[in-house]
Order: structure tokens, then C-alpha cells, then sequence
């Protein structure tokens, strides 16, 4: 019952922030909703007792890209202080993309078969993660590590192109 | 389980009406003087030229970057130290040729002085 | 008067006993005690910063050949207190061209964040507020709700210093994370979880040989000074930098405001103490606990004030690094040597030693890498030193 309430007091801060983010006029505040928003989804996810994916949430969401996000937004002097429109030219092909993403998300849901009963979650879910990173999912571990390293060649080869 | 984060969430909750009602009680009592020369930026008595969003340094950027990378390595390291115990010898070269790559990433930057503060 | 009936649990339970007789559902049952907890942490942080402020101005003092405070109540001990009452009826001035919202939002998170660390510190075996799995991944979860506080101050008051500030902070407190938080794995991976009490737990052999400071000084070492970088304390204060750029991100606060600034920094500090006792010192662990689980509370909070002594000692002693220095120090140096030394430790492990051989062979590693590190490092600073001059050119540190 409680857990209930929680919910859907949760899921309402969470959509009212991600409905700040889409409308903030300044960009620096469409950080702080974006950053309420990762923060909400976050609570969501320790009352589906994934404490793990909670943490990771606010650690890597929280503090390592919305951090990322407010430096870019500080980089470019465009975008700074100045109150951004909320509309430019490109307008219609974003509602198109975006409607286009709603459908197909919407369809992808309403086939997902959900369940109904409430599994217990197993006390050990870590462990668990932790051996499937290096046994069934060594694999996909691995690519991980080449996308993190590329992604960080990546970084320094445009950084470095910004001071030539 | 959710018991022990219903402390958590009370705390959170308690943590973050406590500052505000703090500074809200001493509204109550504190002196209210406005004043547009006291109120104006700080700057250590000399009038502020231009704008304070100025454009930042590109390094803090890149500093972010790597930050980015390693910290998400942190995250899958720690599930697989917990259940470090359990795991074979292979699974452990695995998880170290994880880290080999980063590190090799890290190395990179180095050659390259990405991680020169210029 | 028996000794060994001083148990914290007993009070707990009679508690809950109170409750249940009380006859209350069990979900409000668990809503009261969750929210007596949640009080009793807050004021113990409240009343601890108190303390720890006299403490490391007293000591600050001392190291300098100062008296330090010693005019309100006895050896100073209220001035504190005198000063937390002259900061509550400061006025408050927001500047005018602050972004109002996050400006005011800012110094509250700064307070969240210290105070929601203290949920998962074992105070002792029992005494925790939330024992739960992932104990050091939350608390690096709450680090990054600090940083993101110090930032919106930055950025919010629409100040140059407070907005360079702001960015050092974000430089720093990032940078010194990935030291901080790979020496917090290599424990992690001896003891096989991420529980703070199982961390202490783990560590319970006797007379204090179990503590990981024994078997991995290094790890120990390396989070002792990345933990003084997220603290923001000298030689890492380069963020507050009084003589550069005033005071940091929180130059334009004043007030409660400001204050609630100063009372994260000083919880920030006993709270990385507390970390590096429960991870490295074996939290409340000591003589006789097992017989009088009480005794435990003491032990912890007498390692955690060894370990806060220290910080303020540093602090009182060292110079400020410069920021390319301070960079080059994590990135160049820690983050290097934590993955070697996690590398060393895991291959080690997987060995399947017998024990006492086990643990001498990773004390050796650790003393290796660190022997290594440092000569590596003090070779190359000497290249760096000898290295023919160019004509002079002022390096004046950029922002």
C-alpha cells in the first residue's frame, strides 16, 4: 500500500521533471530537471528492489553524465545565459521523429507480456550480476570495454582538434 | 530489503526539508536591508566587466570524458569483486583483460598529453 | 552493575516492543522506527559538526602555535555554538543577478548529501542505520549528489570566482573519485562484498591483524589521499583557494546559507574518516567487543578521530597544490598505480595461498608498487627538474 503511494508520487516527480527538461528555457536548468528526473527514476528502481540499478543510476547518470552535460552546455558559448526558444526550424521533423518513437515504443509495449505475479527478488542479485558479467555475458563485458576505450580515444582526438 | 531503505528514504526526506527549514526560520529573525551595492556581485570591491558564463576550457571537458569512462568501469568492477570469491581463475583474467583495456586507454591519453593540464 | 546487559540492540528492541504493544499496523510500525532513526543520525551529524569544528580550529591552532578558540566555555568548547547562533541571525543576500532557484537549492543539497552518507556507517555490529548491499556504491552515489550541489552554487551565484570555483570543484572532486573508488574495490574483492558492516565484519580476526591497513597499505594510502581531494582539504583545496579566487563556489552565500556549506565540509570530512576506518581500520572491531557489542561504538568513533586528526593535521601543515600539479597527481600517479595494485591483488587472491603466507605475500606487493611507483615518479620529476631551461616564459596556471 505504502510502496504504492510511493510509486506513484515517484512517477509523477519523475514526468514532471522530464516535462521540465523538454521546456526549460534555459539550458542549464533543463540540466537540473534532467538530473530530477534520472534522480526519480532512481527511486523507481529501488522499489523494484534493484538496488543495484539504482545505485549505478545516480552514480553514473547523476554524477558522471549530467556532470558531462552541464560542461557542454558551458562550452558552448551559444547556448550560455541567454533564455533558448523553445522552437526552431526543425520543429516539424522533431515531432515527426518523435511521434514516430512514440509509436513504435507504444507498440512495443503493448506486445511485451508483463508480468503479473511478483517474483521474490533473490537476496544475492551482486553476486549474481557479477559472475554473469565474466561467465554468460563475458562477451558483451568485453565489447564494453572496447566501446569505453573508443569512446575515450574518441574524446581526446576531438579535444585535441579544438586546441590545433 | 525495502525495509532497509525506508530509513533511507526518511532520511532523505528529513535531510532535505531540514536546511530549508532552517534558513525559512531565520528568515523569521534575521535583518532584511536590501541594498543595491550590497547586493551586487562580489568581486572584491571592483565593478564586474562583461558577462560571468564566459566560455570554459575544452580540458575540463576531456577531464570529464575520461572521468565518465573510468567511473563506469567502476561499476562493473564492483559486482564482479563481490562475487570475486566464487570465480574461477579464467573469469578473473577476463575481468583483468577488462581493465587492461581501460588502462591501455588511460596510457593513450597519456601519450597523446591529454592529460597535461595546459 | 553487569557490563555485558549495556547492549544497543536491547534498547531497539524494547523500542520495537513499545511499538508492537501499542498495536499499530506493521507498515506504521516500520514508518516510526524508520523515521526515529533517520532523526537520531540527523542529530548526531548535527552535534558531531559542532564538535568537529572546535576540534580542528583548536588543533589548527596548535600545529601553528596558536591558542585556537578558548574564550566560549570551557577551553573554547562553545564557540561553536556561539558562532552557528551569530550565523542564524546574519542577514541573507542573495545577489542580484544569482539564478535564484538553484541558488537557493544549492547549500540544501550540499547538507543532503553529508547527512544521507551517515545511513549506511556501522557505528557497530548492530548500530547502522541501513545495512544494505550495495553500502559502498551508495555512498559513491551520494558523493556525486555533492558535487553536483557545488556546481549549482558555481554556476548559480553568476560570479567569476564562484563559477571558476565551481568548475575546480567539478575537476577535483571527478578526477580524485576514480583513485578513491578503485582503492574501495581491492577491500571489496578480499572481503566479497559491498556491505559497510561486512566490510567491518570481515576484518574481526584478533587484536587487529585482520585489518585490510595491514594487507593492503597501498589501497589504504591511495584512498587516504584521494579521500583528502573529495574532502576539498589542503594540500586539494585549490577549490576554496582564499588567496586566488576568495572563497570558491560559495564566495556569494552568506548566512545559514553559507553556513550549511561549512557544515558539509566538516561532516564531509568525518564521513570519509568513517569510510576509511570501516573499510581499512576494521570499523568498530577491537578487544573484547564480541563480550560487550557497546564497546564497539567507542572503538569506531576513537579510529574515526585518529583518521579526522590526521586530515586536520595535513590540512594545518601542507601548502596548496597547483592545479595542474593536482591533476597530474590522480591521473598520472594514483589512478596507475590503483589498477596495478588491483591487478596484483586479484591474481594473488585467485593463488589459493595458504593464509598467513597470503596475506605477507599481498603486503609485499602493495610495499613493491608503491616502492615502484614512487621511484618512477621521483625519476621522472628530476628529468623534469634538470631538463636544460627554455627562455622564460611565465606560466601563469590558466584557468
Amino acid at each position: 500500500m505504502l510502496q504504492q503511494v510511493i510509486f506513484i508520487l515517484m512517477a509523477i516527480f519523475t514526468l514532471g521533471m522530464a516535462l521540465g527538461t523538454v521546456t526549460a528555457r534555459n539550458l542549464f536548468h533543463a540540466a537540473l530537471f534532467l538530473v530530477g528526473t534520472f534522480a526519480g527514476v532512481a527511486v523507481l528502481y529501488v522499489l523494484l528492489e534493484a538496488e543495484f540499478l539504482a545505485v549505478s543510476q545516480v552514480v553514473v547518470y547523476i554524477g558522471a553524465i549530467a556532470t558531462l552535460i552541464i560542461f557542454a552546455i558551458m562550452l558552448s558559448r551559444s547556448m550560455m545565459g541567454k533564455e533558448a526558444g523553445a522552437m526552431n526550424k526543425q520543429w516539424l521533423f522533431a515531432a515527426g521523429g518523435s511521434a514516430l518513437l512514440f509509436i513504435v515504443l507504444a507498440m512495443l509495449l503493448s506486445k511485451v507480456p508483463f508480468a503479473t505475479q511478483v517474483a521474490p527478488v533473490p537476496p544475492d542479485t551482486i553476486e549474481q550480476i557479477g559472475s554473469s558479467f565474466v561467465g554468460v555475458y563475458v562477451i558483451p563485458f568485453e565489447v564494453a570495454s572496447v566501446l569505453l576505450l573508443v569512446a575515450l580515444i574518441g574524446a581526446i582526438m576531438l579535444a585535441r582538434e579544438r586546441h590545433g | 530489503m525495502l525495509q532497509q531503505y525506508g530509513l533511507i528514504g526518511m532520511l532523505a526526506l528529513i535531510a532535505l526539508a531540514f536546511p530549508f527549514v532552517v534558513v525559512g526560520f531565520t528568515w523569521l529573525i534575521r535583518p532584511k536591508r536590501p541594498d543595491p551595492i550590497k547586493n551586487s556581485t562580489y568581486e572584491c570591491g571592483l565593478e564586474t566587466i562583461g558577462e560571468t558564463w564566459v566560455q570554459f576550457r575544452a580540458q575540463y571537458y576531456l577531464f570529464a570524458l575520461i572521468f565518465v569512462v573510468f567511473d563506469i568501469e567502476a561499476m562493473f568492477l564492483f559486482p564482479f569483486a563481490v562475487a570475486f570469491k566464487q570465480l574461477g581463475l579464467f573469469a578473473v583474467i577476463e575481468a583483468l583483460l577488462f581493465v587492461a583495456m581501460l588502462a591501455m586507454g588511460l596510457i593513450y591519453a597519456w601519450r597523446k598529453q591529454a592529460l597535461e593540464w595546459q | 552493575m553487569d557490563l555485558s546487559s549495556i547492549d544497543l540492540r536491547a534498547i531497539g528492541a524494547w523500542f520495537h516492543g513499545l511499538l508492537i504493544s501499542s498495536g499499530m499496523s506493521q507498515t506504521g510500525i516500520h514508518v516510526i522506527e524508520a523515521l526515529v532513526g533517520a532523526l537520531l543520525l540527523l542529530i548526531f551529524g548535527l552535534t558531531l559538526v559542532i564538535f568537529l569544528i572546535w576540534l580542528e580550529r583548536k588543533l589548527a591552532g596548535r600545529i601553528q602555535d596558536r591558542l585556537g578558540p578558548n574564550r566560549v566555555g570551557p577551553y573554547g568548547l562553545l564557540q561553536t555554538v556561539a558562532d552557528a547562533l551569530k550565523l542564524l541571525t546574519k542577514e541573507d543576500v542573495t545577489p542580484l543577478d544569482a539564478d535564484r532557484v538553484p541558488y537557493n537549492l544549492a547549500p540544501g543539497l550540499a547538507v543532503f548529501h553529508v547527512i544521507m552518507a551517515l545511513a549506511v556507517i556501522p557505528f557497530s555490529n548492530r548500530v547502522i542505520g541501513a545495512d544494505i548491499n550495495v553500502g559502498v556504491l551508495y555512498l559513491m552515489a551520494v558523493g556525486a549528489i555533492g558535487s553536483m550541489a557545488a556546481l549549482m552554487a558555481g554556476w548559480a551565484s553568476n560570479n567569476k570566482y564562484a563559477l571558476i570555483g565551481g568548475f575546480r570543484v567539478v575537476a577535483q572532486l571527478l578526477s580524485y573519485e576514480i583513485p578513491l573508488v578503485l582503492a574501495m574495490i581491492i577491500p571489496v574483492m578480499v572481503s566479497g562484498t559491498m556491505r559497510m558492516n561486512g566490510l567491518a565484519v570481515a576484518q574481526g580476526s584478533i587484536f587487529g591483524f585482520g585489518w585490510f591497513v595491514w594487507t593492503l597499505p597501498l589501497a589504504f594510502l591511495i584512498f587516504f589521499v584521494a579521500s583528502l581531494a573529495e574532502g576539498e582539504r589542503a594540500p586539494f583545496d585549490l577549490l576554496e583557494a582564499e588567496s586566488e579566487i576568495v572563497a570558491g563556489y560559495n564566495i556569494e552565500y552568506s548566512g545559514m546559507k553559507f553556513a550549511w556549506f561549512f557544515l558539509a565540509f566538516f561532516m564531509n570530512s568525518w564521513v570519509l574518516a568513517a569510510i576509511g576506518t570501516t573499510i581499512f581500520f576494521g570499523g568498530w572491531q577491537g578487544p573484547f567487543v564480541d563480550q560487550l557489542p557497546a564497546l564497539g561504538v567507542i572503538y569506531f568513533l576513537g579510529k574515526t578521530m585518529i583518521l579526522f586528526f590526521v586530515q586536520a593535521w595535513v590540512r594545518a601543515t601542507f601548502p596548496r597544490l597547483r592545479i595542474d600539479q593536482m591533476m597530474s597527481f590522480c591521473w598520472k600517479f594514483l589512478v596507475p598505480m590503483a589498477l596495478v595494485l588491483f591487478a596484483a591483488v586479484a591474481i594473488i587472491l585467485k593463488l589459493n595461498l595458504p593464509q598467513p603466507l597470503e596475506a605477507i605475500t599481498l603486503l609485499v606487493a602493495n610495499v613493491a608498487i608503491l616502492l615502484t611507483g614512487v621511484t618512477l615518479l621521483g625519476r621522472t620529476q628530476r628529468k623534469a627538474l634538470y631538463a636544460p631551461k627554455r627562455a622564460f616564459t611565465p606560466t601563469i596556471p590558466r584557468l
